[in-house]
């Protein structure tokens, strides 16, 4: 069972914003939506039985990356040749 | 100099977010040949949105793998389609850019997130189109719009240059009319890509061979039991019928572990989704955030203006899944079903050479019918299987019931994605 003030503090965890409107439906779809998931509960065994994956890896070398005007070209707010951010302090 | 086609649809179904006028293609196996993209395939010069407004505006510096091979066997790029934002639903409904209808009735969905191409394909307006399958992406749409759909084998197509949703889920695949056609198209899109780590070299060249003397197919009671309309069952029963009268044999079979299939899978996608979709903040490309507000304030404001319901909805799912205290009850126990899954594919496999059943359990949703989140989901329950094993799926039509086209789903072993296409293909050469 999650509450409202989960909701929230889920929000803001993944900086996705929620207002005072959203936070009853969100909480109830949140509910409903993770009781489902606890059958999940159930779930019998390790895991590793049938694991076949494994690692693909390539030599780290140098090539040619995108010139900087095309990487800049989508960018909404820019200041001398970079990329302009907000304040992070 | 390079030729070129015009292309200017009349889309009243709104399968479209972008289309190129002036198309241009060059020689090769698909010389000429109209192919739409869907929106969340990267395409150098072409707007590439996702159906989300947290991209409007965004035209990519390249191509994605699939779209440098389409171009090199002479393909005409002709526009970008609708979709469910980010990939985020099963009925296209969830596009910031409204709704693609569905051809065959446009007061019902085309299924998705691939809805635009499947429409654009449905209606005539291209020969066929690339669409991206996460948990039925492909099939569900092909299936509510009475086309052929192909998710590949995961591995055998790269995903360099697909903006990701859930990466260890996801592949792109091809759709059109016929299985010849949704046959080429993944002769040249498969392959191994060294710009994608989980690509394998596993090039497809194949013709549709319709002879199926012999072929046994396992025949899973829980795709047919609660939950699937029993019309839809009945059309998709009568479709095995004419498999057997083509020389296959079916074995019943079950698969026990499905019972988690929906939860390890939505467990799985929000909790990928979560991390994927942190780099969409607006500041390499978007709306801009306000720079001169604190790093969060600046984030949550332009994430929750440009971010639909859904899409923000299963980024606070995953987040919480992935949460101190969450993570062993939630993404451990999923990863464990989904091993079990796999398990149970790799025994029914090991007697039976396909698995077929309905690609859907209902036919295509009136506009607005599924507006509660879980029994959307459950919508997926018959397509999310073959994504958690990474097994190939194709979806072919099979008949109709209350005039509205039912997919026969066929799933096949890891890598067989051959053989899938002849079964379909055989269905398709007895029925047409």
């Amino acid at each position: 069972m999650v509450t409202e003030k989960d909701v929230q503090h889920i929000a803001g965890l993944a900086d996705v914003g929620i207002d005072d409107k959203e936070l009853g439906t969100f909480t109830h779809q949140f509910n409903a939506i993770l009781e489902y998931f606890d059958i999940l509960d159930r779930v019998e065994g390790n895991g590793q039985a049938t694991r076949d994956l494994y690692n693909i890896l390539r030599e780290d070398e140098i090539e040619p990356s995108l010139p900087q005007e095309d990487v800049l070209r989508n960018a909404p707010a820019q200041e001398d040749g970079f990329i302009k951010a907000p304040r992070v302090m | 100099m390079a030729d070129e086609i015009s292309f200017s649809p009349d889309d009243k179904y709104n399968a479209f977010l972008a289309t190129c006028k002036r198309a241009p293609h060059g020689n090769g196996k698909l010389a000429g040949v109209a192919v739409a993209v869907k929106d969340n395939i990267t395409t150098k010069g072409i707007e590439t949105t996702c159906a989300s407004k947290i991209l409007k505006g965004y035209v990519p510096p390249y191509d994605a793998h699939v779209i440098g091979l389409l171009k090199a066997e002479g393909a005409a790029v002709v526009g970008k389609t609708n979709m469910d934002e980010f990939g985020m639903g099963t009925t296209t409904e969830n596009s910031a850019f409204g709704p693609t209808l569905n051809p065959c009735d446009t007061r019902r969905v085309p299924g998705g997130s691939s809805g635009g191409s499947a429409a654009a394909v449905a209606a005539g307006m291209v020969r066929m189109a690339l669409g991206s399958d996460t948990g039925g992406s492909i099939r569900c749409p092909a299936s509510f719009c009475g086309i052929v759909g192909l998710k590949p084998s995961y591995g055998r197509v790269s995903r360099y240059g697909l903006i990701a949703y859930s990466n260890s889920l996801e592949q792109i695949g091809p759709l059109g009319k016929t299985v010849t056609d949704v046959s080429a198209l993944m002769g040249v899109i498969a392959g191994h890509d060294r710009h994608d780590s989980t690509s394998l070299d596993k090039p497809y060249n194949h013709t549709p061979n319709a002879d199926i003397k012999g072929l046994k197919i396992g025949i899973p009671q829980e795709y047919f039991g609660k939950g699937v309309d029993p019309n839809v069952a009945d059309v998709v029963k009568k479709g095995i019928g004419r498999l057997e009268e083509l020389g296959a044999t079916t074995v019943p079979c079950s698969i026990p572990s499905m019972e988690y299939a929906l939860a390890a899978y939505y467990v799985t996608c929000t909790c990928e989704a979560s991390s994927n979709l942190a780099r969409f903040d607006g500041v390499r490309y978007g709306p801009a955030p306000d720079t001169k507000k604190s790093w969060h304030d600046a984030y949550q404001e332009v994430r929750s203006a440009a971010f639909g319901t859904e899409v923000r909805r299963r980024i606070m799912l995953g987040t919480f899944a992935l949460s101190s205290g969450y993570y062993g009850k939630y993404y451990a126990k999923a990863q464990v079903a989904r091993e079990n899954i796999k398990a149970d594919f790799n025994r029914i496999f090991a007697d039976v050479d396909v698995i077929a059943g309905p690609t859907m359990p209902t036919i295509a949703f009136r506009l607005k019918e599924k507006s509660d989140p879980l029994s959307m989901y459950l919508a997926d329950i018959l397509t999310v299987p073959a994504n958690l094993a990474g097994i190939p799926a194709i979806s072919v039509p099979c008949g109709k019931s209350e005039g509205m086209p039912v997919g026969l789903q066929i799933m096949g072993r890891m890598f067989e994605d051959e053989r899938v296409v002849d079964v379909a293909y055989a269905y398709e050469q007895a029925v047409n």
